[in-house]
């Protein structure tokens, strides 16, 4: 079975986090790492792949500092490494990096799954699994919490709030995965050394035939007009018990429409 | 010259990430409990730790070259959240594998290696007794061979990772007879835990390094195979004289690792506890001890890393002995008394709340001080200094 999982290099979360003058994420000056949210589904492919037999690709588009991501996947256990690196992605919005992600999955062809994380950790959107599903013209089954393969067929479990569904697609197809599904392991000392020796290919647009004109921050369908930083967190109310302390918390939470 | 390359900046990140995400939510617990984490220790062997210095036919890195190198990045970063873990793995390479590895038979080596590189099992060394700590040579402890079995006598004091639910030998020194020139003929040997007439006390009420395991032994007519032996009658202390480099590197990467935490943790609050108007960092009165703290770290990290380097080198065959045995002590000595200085700037600096549990450096000031003690004192490591200036000896 070959495995596809996408991966993105995001800024770390802990450290502090700015935007370019053009009000795109400023990936370069700072600390980056493969977003969480996909280490789930490289676990989970490496999993299907122990069990089962295949090869694990992890697929990345993103600037230089992407290669980390890839890094990391491979330390864990991927066996191979696609970036997609070009200076025209720069600012491309979701819809574009769709269009990438599909024109390099068909470049790398015979890929019987394409597993996604529930969401990037900075952009949070949750929308490219649907549209490069879309674009492949494959079947989607997203935000799954247990998945299995067996048969040709892919089965996941969904949990909503008041139910949880199983849902059935034929192979091949594109699975997002939820941070539920698994334990990711950590790289061992050994990873990191076999990671050294894993092919990495890097491709530009070009190289996908995709025109350049359709990607960047131009051609995004949304822009950001400003920013500001949240506001720092308002103190909170504090109800004093004075023998009516359940009626005042009532009025509270009612008045907020919690009840 | 000697620098750390991508890769091993890359093993750091990955033992920081694990060091931070598995142990430092659970260490304050773990330390009020004085519970001793089994479950981390194969979770530590997965990532690797305890094989770096091992081949791969028993589960190890294989590595080539460097392998001291990465051992001491993985402990310093251990050691960072830490020190009793960090000591957990320092012993369970140091004095728990690396005996076995250097000076075992092909069967000792495969009867135990397998779980120990792979965290399924810790080992331990018993060298000091209560009436033998610096002056080593002392030891009281005796085995006898009665037919095909050594009949062991004796006890030892402060022995780490001996008595863990997942123990499975330590490596004790036994006077086995005299040599021609009256001196004590001393041997190593291997005891399975369990074996009956081996008893392991209580642990320790400790000062500090809580969460490790430290035991006295105690030794009754305890009887083990002849086949036991480590290595050859009578160079039990030769043996334990050659590995007692790596654990003084060791120790001090631990050190480095503890007065990193110290600067991190103080650089931190001076810039963010309010007092007269402004952080209290911003008075020099603050702010140049934690210079000093830095000062203190680099210079530990640099001599730490350069005896690293040198051992390696001469695992290659590129340096001698010599030059390592001095790198070795010069650094131990200066980083744990580094270390300890560190602690006492960071409790300082963050004052009442220093002195409290809630904050790991009141942890960190308790756990500093074994540092300047265990793998030889700081006077040990004098003296070891001196001789190598060629100074006369008393
Ligand atoms: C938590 C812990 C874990 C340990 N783990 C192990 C272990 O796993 N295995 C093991 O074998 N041992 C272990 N030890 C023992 C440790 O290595 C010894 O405690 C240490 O070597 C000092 O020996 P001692 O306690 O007998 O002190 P002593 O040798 O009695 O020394 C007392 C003091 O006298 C000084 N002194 C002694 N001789 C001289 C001299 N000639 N000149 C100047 N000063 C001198 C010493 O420096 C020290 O300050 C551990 C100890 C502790 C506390």
């Amino acid at each position: 079975m070959n495995i596809v999982v996408c991966v993105k290099h995001v800024p770390d979360a802990q450290s502090e986090r700015t935007f370019n003058e053009d009000n795109t994420t400023d990936r370069e000056g700072v600390d980056g790492l493969l977003s969480e949210l996909d280490e789930y589904p490289v676990e989970a492919a490496l999993q299907l792949v122990d069990a089962a037999q295949g090869e694990v690709t992890v697929l990345t588009v993103g600037p230089d500092q992407a290669a980390d991501a890839i890094k990391k996947s491979l330390q864990m256990g991927a066996h191979r490494g696609v970036h997609v690196n070009d200076a025209a992605i720069h600012g491309s919005d979701a819809v574009a990096t769709s269009l990438i992600l599909a024109e390099a999955i068909k470049k790398i062809g015979d890929v019987d799954l394409v597993l996604t994380g529930l969401a990037s950790t900075d952009g949070t959107m949750s929308v490219v699994p649907a549209m490069l599903a879309e674009r492949l013209g494959l079947p989607q089954v997203t935000v799954a919490s247990e998945l299995t393969v067996e048969g040709g067929k892919a089965t996941i479990r969904r949990d909503g709030d008041v139910a949880s569904e199983t849902i059935e697609a034929s192979l091949p197809a594109v699975v997002s995965v939820t941070d539920q599904i698994n334990e990711p392991r950590y790289p061992s000392f050994k990873g990191i050394m076999a990671a050294k020796k894993k092919p990495v290919e890097t491709w530009s647009l070009a190289d996908l035939g995709v025109d350049a004109g359709s990607v960047g921050l131009d051609a995004a369908w949304t822009t950001v007009e400003s920013f500001e930083k949240r506001p720092p967190r308002q103190k909170g109310q504090i109800v004093t018990d004075e023998g009516d302390g359940g009626t005042k918390l009532a009025q509270f939470l009612s008045a907020q429409k919690f009840i | 010259m000697f620098e750390l390359s991508q890769d091993h900046e890359d093993f750091r990140r990955l033992v920081r990430e694990f060091a931070e995400a598995e142990i430092a939510p659970h260490i304050a617990d773990w330390d009020r409990k004085h519970y001793f984490p089994t479950e981390l220790v194969p979770k530590m062997g997965e990532l690797g730790l305890f094989g770096l210095v091992a081949p791969e036919e028993y589960g190890g890195a294989g590595l080539a070259e460097g392998a001291f190198t990465y051992q001491c990045l993985a402990i310093e970063e251990l050691g960072r959240v830490d020190q009793s873990i960090g000591i957990t793995l320092s012993a369970g390479v140091g004095l728990g594998i690396n005996p076995i590895l250097t000076y075992g038979s092909a069967e000792q080596k495969q009867q135990w290696l397998p779980d120990l590189v792979a965290g399924r099992a810790l080992a331990g060394f018993g060298l000091t007794e209560p009436e033998a700590g610096s002056d080593a040579a002392a030891t009281r402890t005796r085995a006898r061979l009665d037919g095909d079995e050594w009949v062991i006598n004796g006890a030892k004091a402060f022995i780490t990772n001996s008595g863990t639910d997942i123990t499975s030998v330590v490596t004790v020194t036994a006077k086995t007879g005299e040599n021609v020139d009256g001196s004590p003929q001393l041997s190593a040997i291997m005891v399975p835990a369990g074996t009956p007439g081996f008893t392991v006390e209580p642990g320790y009420e400790k000062l500090g390094w809580h969460v490790s395991d430290t035991h006295g032994l105690s030794f009754d007519d305890c009887r083990v195979p002849a086949a036991n032996l480590l290595g050859e009658q009578g160079s039990g202390f030769r043996q334990f004289l050659k590995t007692l480099d790596d654990g003084r590197i060791a120790i001090s990467a631990l050190a480095v690792g503890l007065a990193q935490a110290c600067l991190e943790a103080t650089t931190d609050y001076a810039g963010s506890r309010i007092a007269f108007g402004k952080p209290i960092g911003a008075n020099q009165g603050v702010a140049f001890p934690l210079a000093d703290l830095a000062v203190m770290v680099e210079a530990s990290r640099l001599l730490t890393y350069k005896a690293a380097w040198l051992k390696d080198e001469l695992t290659a065959g590129r340096r001698s002995v010599r030059e390592v045995k001095q790198a070795a002590a010069i650094c131990k000595v200066y980083s744990t008394e580094a270390a300890v200085t560190a602690t006492r700037i960071a409790t300082q600096v963050f004052g009442g709340n220093g002195f409290m549990e809630e904050f790991p450096v009141a942890r960190f000031y308790r756990d500093a001080k074994i540092l300047e003690i265990g793998e030889g004192t700081s006077e040990v490591q004098r003296m070891v200094i001196a001789r190598g200036l060629g100074l006369p000896q008393a």
